[in-house]
């Protein structure tokens, strides 16, 4: 007998959430989401969740197994199972529960509606379709597996302390329309996603990439927005300048120059950024651990300047 | 054992005490590194967002200078490590990729094979039967009674696709050499979460609530101190503790060590030696804890 215990939450009942242990034989074969269905129809109805399609299609059954997010009906429930015979069903995260498995994905559908995810373009739209080459669709074909699960937005450790993030599900969205061939709105598009709250507040920590269930992998669009927006010109911001800074020392010596990189991030005439900084350099300096104030270079810096110049960079 | 340093940034700058205490590991351990002087930053992810081929180009560079040396690459910084392995995936899953950056070096006279050279962190290079053996043969101050919360960093853990560890939802490598140590390993759920490091100049306040719920986690988990893998991550934990006191409202004290830091008091260099004077955070209550080198 294995162990399923499930986070339950009735707010018309009790009002704080508790777990429940529900005792289940694991069926030979049966993913989680088959267990899950078996406890609702042999052991307690009221048990309560999303699920639609049970082959990854649909996206309705995210949850957390023992503390990620997946899909339920993507993996075998003996996968699930720890070493004390229990798998732990919890419900995603970073979003409120309604009850028991099931979270409001309002904020999350919000954040989608945000990134304008439909083609823009400022001619009237032609009789036939709007063709693309393959080499054109393939910029967007990760991200156009997107299924709208909420496993990256659960996951994502951002969000966990600001909700002003949009989150990796729309900034993939996003990713679509950036590189699509067919839209007309790619300045606008990354002038808006390099605001606070977007492209450059990924925190660059891979969750989403693990939590994906699809090739989607949303963390990887973020950077492909981040260089077009760079591309564009969109520089005005300290992610951008921080790439940029970053990208320079390495060009002229080999290696990040630690002195300049902050005060270029935030800007040389950004005051109020330039004395937010001051704190932390005087704690720095106090335990001598400011990097050297005379940078050196890494020996054969030549070959580096050289590979920058043969790349256009 | 013998290897290519690729040393990283942060430990030539900001973090130099992590470049001390490697070295004194690495002799404590009877393990040669090679420093690798003439490779370029491994971009840490950032010069991809500029040019992802130019990223991939310079870190096949280091790839190609290892191979010549005929070691396999060591890092101590777990974003190198994870910046390093993705060029390696980007290089090996697509010929003509690779052929395409081969071209590129050609000309400063390097060449990557990809199969003469692994990439490995130094925590995984002590994770292994080889590594453990002379960890336990080595150790002239078990580290008893010191409670020590394991702090991976992202990039040695996700994508797992990348991951040298067994489980990068559940690792236990670091954990292991604690306990090697004669530590107590503190198993917390913040483990392998983010510090948040990555975006401290875009969104301060979001980077240092990530790094202080990792230390209240890890306090009232027991610990004692925090030991990471990645300079990066110290920078975050350590560096900006005062201002995530001040920001969460509630006063910590938990040091943060470099992983080289820990492995070298047990094999019996004194704090002093490993330079634990320069961090941010006191480590006395570290210091009071060891026992005298046996």
């Amino acid at each position: 007998m294995t162990t399923f215990r499930i986070k339950r939450y009735n707010p018309e009942k009790q009002p704080e959430p508790y777990y429940e242990d529900f005792q289940l034989d694991i069926p030979d074969g049966s993913t989680l989401l088959d267990c899950i269905n078996l406890i609702k129809w042999k052991q307690d109805g009221s048990l309560t969740y999303r699920m639609s399609c049970r082959s990854a299609i649909c996206g309705s059954c995210g949850m957390k197994v023992n503390g990620r997010a997946i899909l339920a009906c993507q993996r075998q429930a003996v996968s699930q199972v720890d070493k004390d015979d229990t798998v732990t069903i919890e419900p995603l995260g970073n979003m409120q529960p309604i009850k028991d498995l099931v979270v409001d994905f309002e904020p999350f559908w919000e954040k989608v509606h945000k990134v304008k995810p439909y083609l823009q373009t400022n001619e009237q739209p032609p009789e036939k379709e709007r063709q693309q080459a393959p080499e054109q669709f393939r910029l967007i074909d990760d991200s156009s597996t997107c299924i709208m699960c909420g496993n990256c937005y659960s996951d994502c450790n951002v969000l966990e302390v600001d909700d002003n993030f949009l989150g990796p599900a729309a900034l993939a969205k996003a990713q679509r329309f950036v590189s699509d061939s067919r839209d007309e709105k790619t300045l606008e598009r990354v002038t808006e996603l390099s605001e606070p709250g977007g492209i450059w507040d990924c925190t660059h920590c891979g969750e989403c990439v693990e939590r994906c269930p699809k090739p989607a992998e949303p963390f990887y669009r973020i950077k492909e927005i981040m260089t077009v927006a760079l591309e564009q010109g969109v520089h005005n911001n300290n992610g951008a300048r921080h790439a940029l800074s970053f990208a320079n020392s390495v060009k002229a010596s080999g290696r990040l120059n630690e002195n300049r990189i902050p005060v270029e991030s935030v800007g040389i005439f950004n005051i109020k950024g330039l004395m937010d900084l001051i704190p932390i350099g005087i704690r720095m300096l106090l335990k001598r651990k400011i990097p050297p104030i005379f940078h050196k270079s890494i020996d054969d810096v030549k070959d580096v300047k050289r590979i920058f110049k043969e790349l256009g960079q | 054992m013998k290897f290519a340093l690729f040393t990283g940034c942060v430990s030539q700058g900001a973090t130099r005490e992590l470049m001390v205490s490697t070295k004194k590991a690495a002799e404590g351990l009877g393990i040669e590194f090679v420093e690798m002087k003439s490779a370029a930053c491994c971009g840490a992810g950032v010069v991809g967002e500029k040019s992802p081929m130019l990223a991939d180009a310079l870190n096949a560079r280091t790839f190609a200078i290892a191979e010549k040396q005929g070691l396999d690459l060591v890092t101590i910084c777990s974003t190198c490590q994870g910046v390093l392995k993705k060029t390696e995936c980007n290089l090996k899953s697509d010929p003509e990729y690779m052929k395409k950056i081969n071209h590129i070096l050609s000309e400063g006279g390097h060449q990557y094979d990809g199969e003469k050279s692994r990439i490995k962190h130094f925590a995984n290079i002590l994770a292994t039967d080889e590594g453990m053996k002379r960890l336990r043969e080595r150790i002239k101050r078990p580290l008893t009674g010191l409670k020590v919360a394991a702090f991976y960093g992202c990039y040695v853990l996700r994508p797992s696709k990348l991951s040298d560890f067994d489980n990068p939802d559940n690792p236990t490598g670091m954990e292991d050499i604690f306990a090697a140590l004669g530590a107590t390993p503190v198993y917390y759920e913040s483990r392998t979460k983010c510090c948040g490091f990555p975006i401290v100049m875009m969104n301060k306040k979001a980077s240092l609530d990530m790094a202080g719920n990792a230390l209240v986690d890890a306090i009232e988990s027991g610990a004692d101190c925090v030991v990471t893998g990645c300079p990066l991550c110290h920078l975050n934990l350590d560096s900006y503790q005062p201002e995530i006191e001040k920001l969460l409202e509630k006063k910590y004290h938990i040091p943060i060590l470099h992983l080289p830091q820990l492995v070298a008091l047990a094999l019996g260099y004194s704090p002093k030696d490993l330079d634990m004077d320069k961090h941010i955070v006191s480590t006395l209550n570290v210091k009071r804890k060891l026992q005298p080198v046996g």
